[in-house]
């Protein structure tokens, strides 16, 4: 791995003047390094970070195919990681051209690990350099601890997927506390709006009367307010005692939890487990926005490489190279997904929808077809628009919000469908749904979306049990891997681990699989409670009602 | 029309280092779209087809890098490193992890090669990808022209023959590799288990490898002195010499030592002789059996035979029978391994082939033999009216009849399951018929434990 040669770096250099021009924002020190192949194959099991510690799995092939993304999410092939200075990486023998539009994409990536806010723990240090301090930690407790070390990296980067990505990030987003109390939030938000339905006019009374209390009584003003309230509605106070209970309760974070709560780790001879688990912890909270934010990423980086590319005056001639490269790129493909081209459509779509000022009150409520389609405002906004949906939104928002019926006719997208035609033994792909909620739901289901799991606090308490609640989204966890992962956690925890999910009961047999004629045709799913239960390494499962 | 046309595009995709399975969707999806539009269109698309959003990243689609090619010479390097530490695992008190990975390489005229990669995977709780609720899954986006419900394109669901094994490149220099190899994975299978009721039969052969022991006496030098040898040795020659007049009261320290009484014992070449034995490979390869059912059903075969590669290296005698209504018997495994025909399913027809086969080579009397017979449980002779009297007449000779049954779904259990077990056969005769079953999701770990159960 080696440095690019001055030239290509002066061509960098020119990029990001170019960039900037335009209005993306990054830090001024970059690295590029040429990769080999071999190169490659050592950084492709560490994503790409150089400095990432060893970990024997990583000599090994692992898991191919369907499931791969769930279990590692981090692209392990990024041309660009988030670290400071960001680092990307090349081929050595890209002609300048290509190089150019390469350091475009590359400088858009940049641009959105540090502008938007599902990155914003990430800002403050470098994870390259981090992870190099990590992995000498590592490697002098390997010295100590031998195949321990192992284990723990194991257990613990097999709950990895179970961080409180939101709660890390909520810190960081401090929501600056009012003067009023809780109680009077809790009154004027949400009770006489959502549960009492207020008109505006008694809404207005009860402020009225409640700056009156203040007046009269002072510091008794709340008080004496309030005891009217209960006396007029009783329910008031179990109601407000629920929703700060509710409100109290925290984000669940597995592996913080563990490492927090668990006598077995807490131990003196064992304070070094959580060291590794910090790390493991750490690794998988910095890899978390990317994955959540793939779609926006590449579709900003592929319309700032088209943009500046056409724009920059030091590649004439090489046009269409650039194009045929582009609509590589960037083309949808009759059947499947490809995150650059939604993306950069969808972004080409939000500016063109701000620039006619279709992103207003005024324009929703416009039922004529004729009318919407000639709507124009020309307010000239849309760029500036797209740089506030790239610092604010993640893939979910970012599709939910913006895949409408209009982006979907106008792209001419459907959801394929595939079945089984028995009489020609063939695949059929067909046109499944043309309806924009289908295709959000479609690309939606395809999103990274470990499963969601919860403390049972009530049922922890007994026997030192660590009682896991799946909470189930439609989908039932892959069973295989239930046994090793839970093992994992009763090694950390010290103690018995159980997980209550949902399973299929039968399974009704699937329409793409032949059967013999005669026999009784697919029956209802039905779905069953489960609890794995892992104590002494053995693991055992109970149906419950 | 186009079909010339995608041919010469399957081979240049194939020579861009494409698998044959991406070819056959990109194939595909040309065929789909060339009723209008001329060929050429989507084959500028680089990129993973018909895949999650999260297999495109930049190098693939910008820098249009193939992903690193990984010799499996590297990771053999370590195949023992990683062994060892899995055997530590099994000590510490933990699951083993290291698994034996995609596997064969066949070569035509019965020089059959295997491939072994250590493979693991990092379990954590995720959501089942397999898993569909709905009849007829979602093949993700699409893109382009054509109303709602209008059929776009076609695959076949059995992928072609031709590809499936046969990897690209493969060249006479890479034998050796591949050799070693084959050699890797039957010894990892050893470790786990042998041959059940080995009987002396016939003609004797070798059934171990050669073993290396001190058994060989030499005179004069060697590696190990052999001490009670070479004592009698000088006795004798004191004897001889007269130098032993009473034999009640023996003074050894007049004893002469001559150089050549010394008895040594050197490395020899022992071979133990063993029964000799007759493997039937029996699968079903019906129309049911597409897709998962065959690959588990081919997968455990492939490291039965190679484990037999290793263990009795090669001496052991193989033989393929193929079933779906009828039965024939194919010369090699390469065959045996590759080849899928559509049909309904008739056990008994396998059954019946296998007993003709040795009644007609009247191999009972000289072999042990072992039936290794692999299915998705599908009968069409449901209640085993005719597979069960061919079953018993097998068990009359057999050392062992091992049959897995791959099912399509948990829960109901299958024709073959069920006759197999409404016989009785089971509790009969445990020692010479064996019956595993499971689902059509499991791994390779699973395989492996199914040997284990029909071989125990």
């Amino acid at each position: 791995m080696e440095l690019i040669d001055q030239h290509t770096k002066a061509i960098m250099e020119g990029c990001k003047e170019r960039a900037w021009a335009q209005g993306l924002r990054f830090e001024n020190e970059t690295l590029e390094y040429v990769v080999t192949n071999r190169d490659l194959l050592e950084l492709s099991p560490k994503i790409m970070i150089p400095t990432l510690y060893n970990y024997w799995v990583h000599d090994l092939e692992v898991l191919k195919g369907k499931g791969r993304y769930e279990l590692y999410p981090s692209n392990p092939y990024e041309t660009v990681i988030n670290t400071r200075p960001a680092i990307s990486f090349y081929n050595d023998n890209n002609p300048d051209w290509l190089n150019v539009m390469i350091f475009y994409h590359v400088l858009a990536h940049v641009d959105f690990f540090q502008n938007n806010l599902f990155f914003r723990h990430t800002w403050n240090y470098d994870f390259n350099g981090e992870a190099l301090s990590d992995k000498r930690v590592i490697a002098k407790l390997r010295a100590e601890r031998g195949r321990w070390v192992d284990y723990v990296i194991e257990f613990s980067r097999g709950i990895d997927n179970l961080v409180g990505y939101y709660c890390e990030l909520d810190q960081n987003f401090t929501i600056p506390t009012t003067q009023h109390n809780l109680r009077v939030d809790y009154y004027f938000d949400i009770f006489i709006q959502n549960i009492k339905h207020f008109k505006t006019s008694e809404y207005i009374k009860e402020i009225e009367r409640f700056n009156q209390c203040r007046t009269d009584y002072a510091e008794l003003g709340e008080d004496s307010f309030f005891s009217e309230i209960e006396r007029r509605y009783p329910e008031f106070r179990a109601l407000f005692e629920k929703y700060k209970e509710r409100k109290s309760v925290k984000a669940f974070d597995l592996m913080q939890y563990i490492t927090q709560n668990s006598e077995f780790l807490n131990k003196e001879e064992n304070r070094w487990m959580l060291t590794v688990m910090e790390i493991v912890r750490k690794t998988s909270l910095f890899f978390q926005p990317q994955i959540r934010t793939k779609i926006m990423n590449e579709g900003w980086s592929s319309y700032w490489h088209e943009n500046l590319f056409m724009k920059d005056d030091r590649i004439n001639g090489h046009e269409v190279d650039f194009a045929r490269v582009n609509a590589g790129v960037t083309s949808m493909p009759r059947v499947g997904l490809n995150p650059y081209a939604l993306g950069m459509r969808l972004f080409y779509a939000i500016e063109e929808l701000v620039n006619k000022g279709k992103q207003s009150w005024d324009f929703q409520r416009l039922n004529d077809s004729y009318k919407r389609e000639k709507y124009d405002n020309k307010t000239g906004s849309g760029r500036d628009y797209i740089f506030f949906i790239r610092e604010n939104y993640s893939d979910f928002t970012f599709i939910n919000e913006f895949v409408g019926q209009d982006f979907i006719n106008e792209n001419k997208l459907f959801v394929a469908g595939r079945r089984l035609n028995e009489s020609k033994m063939v695949w059929e792909y067909y046109v499944k749904s043309r309806k924009a909620r289908d295709y959000r739901k479609m690309v939606m289901d395809s999103l990274y979306h470990p499963p969601y799991i919860v403390l049972d606090h009530e049922k922890s308490s007994k026997n030192n049990t660590l009682y896991l609640f799946h909470q189930f989204e439609g989908k039932p966890l892959l069973k295989e891997y239930i046994s090793n992962t839970l093992l994992g956690m009763e090694f950390l925890w010290g103690g018995p681990v159980e997980l209550e999910t949902k399973e299929v009961k039968t399974l009704p047999l699937r329409g793409d699989r032949p059967h013999a004629p005669g026999k009784p045709r697919p029956k209802e799913m039905i779905w069953q409670h489960v609890v794995y239960s892992m104590k002494n390494r053995k693991l055992s499962r109970r149906i419950i009602a | 029309m186009y079909g010339k046309g995608l041919f010469a595009i399957s081979k240049r995709l194939a020579k861009l280092g494409f698998t044959p399975e991406q070819i056959q969707k990109i194939v595909t999806g040309i065929r789909a779209e060339s009723e209008e539009i001329p060929l050429h269109v989507p084959l500028e698309t680089p990129g993973p087809v018909n895949e999650s959003i999260y297999a495109f990243n930049d190098l693939l689609m910008l820098q249009s890098a193939s992903k690193p090619n990984v010799s499996q010479s590297s990771h053999v390097r370590t195949i023992d490193e990683l062994l060892a530490k899995d055997k530590q695992r099994e000590k510490d008190g933990f699951p083993r992890k290291i698994r034996v990975g995609r596997m064969i390489k066949p070569g035509r005229g019965g020089k059959n090669k295997v491939v072994v990669i250590p493979t693991t995977v990092e379990e954590k709780l995720i959501h089942d990808p397999s898993f569909s609720d709905t009849d007829e899954e979602e093949a993700g986006g699409g893109h382009g022209d054509g109303q709602e419900g209008e059929v776009i394109g076609e695959q076949p669901v059995r992928p072609s023959q031709q590809g499936r094994g046969a990897g690209p490149g493969q060249g006479e220099d890479e034998q050796h590799e591949l050799e070693s190899s084959a050699y890797d994975l039957g010894r990892i299978l050893t470790e786990q288990f042998e041959l059940p009721n080995l009987k002396d039969k016939g003609k004797k052969r070798s059934l171990t490898r050669y073993t290396f022991d001190m058994t060989d006496k030499h005179r004069g030098f060697g590696q190990v002195l052999d001490k009670k040898a070479t004592l009698r040795k000088i006795v004798e020659t004191n004897i001889s010499l007269g130098n032993l007049p009473d034999t009640s009261n023996i003074d050894t320290t007049r004893f002469l030592v001559s150089p050549h009484d010394m008895v040594y014992r050197i490395l020899s070449r022992e071979k133990d002789f063993e029964s000799q034995a007759m493997i039937f490979f029996v699968r079903d390869y019906s129309g049911s059996m597409a897709g998962k059912t065959t690959e588990l059903v081919v997968a455990q075969h492939v490291m039965i035979y190679s484990w037999l590669l290793y263990q009795y290296a090669n001496q052991v005698e193989t033989r393929f029978v193929l079933h779906d209504t009828t039965a024939k018997e194919v010369p090699d495994f390469y065959t045996y391994y590759n080849l899928k025909v559509a049909g309904g399913t008739q056990v008994s027809s396998a059954y019946k082939l296998v007993n003709d086969i040795v009644e007609k080579e009247n191999l009972a009397q000289d072999y042990n033999i072992y039936i290794f017979h692999g299915t998705d449980g599908d009968d069409w002779d449901t209640d085993g009216r005719e597979a069960i009297p061919q079953l018993k007449i097998m068990l009359r000779y057999a050392n062992r009849v091992g049959i897995t049954i791959v099912q399509h779904a948990s829960g109901s259990s299958t024709e073959v399951e069920k006759y197999i077990k409404k016989s009785g056969l089971l509790e009969q005769a445990p020692e010479l018929i064996r019956c595993d079953t499971f689902n059509d999701d499991v791994d390779e770990q699973r395989l492996i434990d199914g040997i284990r159960k029909l071989i125990s």
